[in-house]
């Protein structure tokens, strides 16, 4: 592998929401652990699949990474520069340089701006091309993400789950961004419409030399879509590694268990499969178990995994686990 | 094996402001004792309304259940007083909802719910209806069920929500089950834990299941046939094998080359089908399918194709043979 520049680098970023209770003086009785210490980067021009079931803070690094909320501890470097320790107006420039594509395509586009106006909105408010070149550049952005231009005067309202999603990406890419944190962009859609997305977002990254970071539950769209993957649970990574090394061999009980929980297309494969499946339910994050945090549903857990917390660590050149059992 | 259940040209509209909507198209389908039928579909295809047509429960306005026959034990459930559906939808035909928090009534406790249809169907005591209950819930996997029973719907996470509705649909013992997107809801691990109990239960108590889902991943390992759904319409219906070994309509090959594989070798690129799926305001005349299509030919547009035999227990309704690219002979 050729050494990419890293474009972002994540280092034990920490958020805490705190939990409240009291009306008239209300103080702090606990927190919810929503990321706890996570550490990764990301090269130019990859795609690092961020993986985990709902509630595991997935969702909640990204935002953090763009300092859509303040993180509770870390650092993040996006070419170098640490945006945490950034003052609002240079966090703003930067800002430009990362967007976000949302979940819920219903919820991201206001409904009452034409989709026009909305993929206009960032171009104005950062003034990067004169006024007059707004429209031109509008129905460029349409017809790159394969809507007709024609439509920029229409309502979010008029269009499917899908062309909305086709909205938001156009909108993304209107500062012309090297980061895109996808929060879960196909999963509010149907099945056949999850494949145009997708194409998509393939197409516009070898276009544009993007760089992804890819926030998903599903397992078998992170493996096609990414380059890296990181499984994520209750707040910590469990594993990182390049998609195929995770794939075909996962060293965590927890990848080990996602990926056997998944179903593959095909009667001939399910017949044989041999599933392991998991107890219980995940904890709560505002009070998650001491040491591994996946020990109270690991088939494998010892005396040790309630005491201590594994380290992540690499384990072979580019491979990270927090396991104590994995050598 | 016999046919428990026999569904003919059901078809269901809507009446909306904007049109007269045809939800469903005239689907007929059997369903035998034991079996595992799975429906496939995307949103709005008609899948869900056709199990809520047969089972009578489509509001009405705006719906309406315009035409066909739901056989079941020689009575037609589309034809039987109110009464008596209401018996048959408590005890011998059962559902399960994607969303297990609004199928509960937030105000009764689970114990409760289980045990209603016990005491209304099966005429227990509440004594004999509490301890069924309790029994239910530890077949479903419920840690201390006799303490649970007093629990309220919302102190139950996601999957034992889940498991709580199986309990109550399975505690009448029905002969089938209709399983309505039971895991779309649920994390992965927890969808797995989901679904190898509903294969238990199955073995155990040999009830017939039609598992409606969009998700062509989870019907692989647990139907015996499968039928996908487009516009309304059935528009290819096989054995699980042959279904995914050898698809016969571009529906469906579309479909399964639109989701990426686990256990994939490569990175290929993903066909997508184009286009949307229709909202159908008349009776199509041409195939439904058609204006997405690769395949297709001047006869898709003059014609709709009925279902037709392909192969053993294999029917699609397409005048094309996806193989060869010609038309059917």
């Amino acid at each position: 592998m050729t050494e990419q520049e890293v474009l972002l680098r994540v280092d034990h970023l920490v958020k805490y929401f705190p939990i409240m209770k009291g009306g008239l003086f209300p103080r702090q009785v606990g927190a919810v652990r929503a990321v706890d210490g996570v550490s990764f980067d990301i090269r130019r021009g990859d795609t690092l699949g961020l993986v985990g079931e709902s509630g595991c803070g997935k969702s909640t690094t990204g935002r953090n990474i763009l300092q859509l909320q303040v993180p509770t501890s870390g650092h993040v470097y996006f070419e170098g520069v640490d945006l945490v320790a950034l003052k609002p107006e240079p966090m703003r420039k930067m800002r430009r340089r990362m967007q976000m594509i949302f979940q819920d395509p219903y919820a991201s586009l206001n409904p009452r701006m034409t989709i026009g106006e909305i993929i206009a909105e960032p171009l104005i408010i950062h003034g990067i091309i004169p006024k007059k070149e707004v429209d031109g550049e509008v129905e460029r952005l349409l017809s790159i993400v394969g809507l007709n231009p024609a439509y920029a005067n229409r309502y979010p309202h008029e269009f499917s789950g899908g062309q909305r999603q086709r909205v938001g990406v156009a909108r993304a890419l209107a500062l012309k961004p090297s980061l895109i944190v996808c929060d879960e962009p196909i999963s509010a859609l149907d099945v056949s419409i999850q494949a145009q997305v997708v194409n998509l977002l393939e197409d516009l990254q070898q276009k544009f030399n993007l760089t992804y970071l890819f926030i998903a539950h599903d397992l078998s769209m992170v493996r096609h879509i990414s380059t890296r993957v990181a499984v994520m649970y209750l707040g910590m990574l469990m594993e990182l590694a390049t998609r195929d090394e995770l794939y075909s061999n996962p060293l965590h009980p927890y990848t080990q268990a996602l990926l056997s929980a998944v179903p593959i297309p095909d009667p001939m494969v399910e017949e044989k499969r041999q599933r392991k499946i998991l107890v219980g339910d995940v904890p709560s994050p505002a009070n998650p178990p001491s040491g591994c945090r996946f020990r109270t549903r690991c088939p494998l857990a010892i005396g040790i995994c309630a005491e201590q917390v594994p380290e992540f660590r690499e384990v072979r050149p580019g491979h990270f686990v927090a396991c104590h059992l994995v050598k | 094996m016999a046919d428990i259940l026999k569904v003919q040209d059901l078809e269901t509209h809507f009446y909306t402001r904007e049109g007269t909507v045809h939800a469903v198209n005239g689907v007929s389908f059997h369903l035998k004792e034991g079996e595992t039928l799975g429906i496939v579909g995307e949103s709005g295809c008609g899948k869900s309304v056709t199990m809520m047509s047969m089972m009578r429960l489509i509001p009405s306005p705006p719906g309406k259940v315009v035409n066909g026959k739901a056989l079941y034990q020689d009575k037609d459930l589309l034809q039987i007083s109110d009464d008596e559906i209401r018996h048959i939808r408590g005890s011998q035909i059962s559902m399960i909802f994607q969303d297990p928090m609004t199928s509960f009534n937030p105000v009764l406790t689970i114990g409760r719910q289980i045990a209603e249809p016990l005491e209304t169907h099966l005429g227990m005591n509440k004594q004999q209806a509490a301890e069924r209950s309790a029994e239910m819930l530890k077949t479903v996997g419920i840690p201390n069920p006799k303490d649970r029973l007093s629990d309220y719907p919302h102190q139950f996470s996601g999957g034992m929500r889940q498991r709580a509705m199986i309990a109550m649909a399975l505690t009448c013992n029905p002969q089938i089950l209709i399983a309505d997107e039971p895991t779309t809801a649920l994390d992965v691990t927890i969808q797995a834990q989901i679904v190898e109990l509903v294969k238990r239960l199955r073995d155990d108590m040999g009830m017939a299941i039609i598992w409606i889902t969009h998700d062509l991943g989870i019907i692989a390992g647990l139907a015996d046939r499968v039928a996908v759904m487009y516009g309304g319409y059935f528009i290819e219906e096989a054995q699980v094998k042959a279904l995914y070994g050898d698809p016969q309509h571009p529906y469906t090959l579309g479909l399964l080359g639109s989701l990426p594989r686990l256990d994939a070798s490569g990175r290929e690129r993903l066909t997508s089908i184009e286009g949307l799926p229709p909202v159908l305001y008349e009776k199509p005349k041409s195939c439904p399918f058609a204006p997405r299509c690769t395949y297709r030919v001047d006869h898709c547009l003059q014609e709709n194709p009925p279902l037709m035999t392909v192969g053993v227990e294999h029917r699609a309704a397409c005048w094309i043979n996806p193989s060869t690219r010609r038309e059917r002979q």
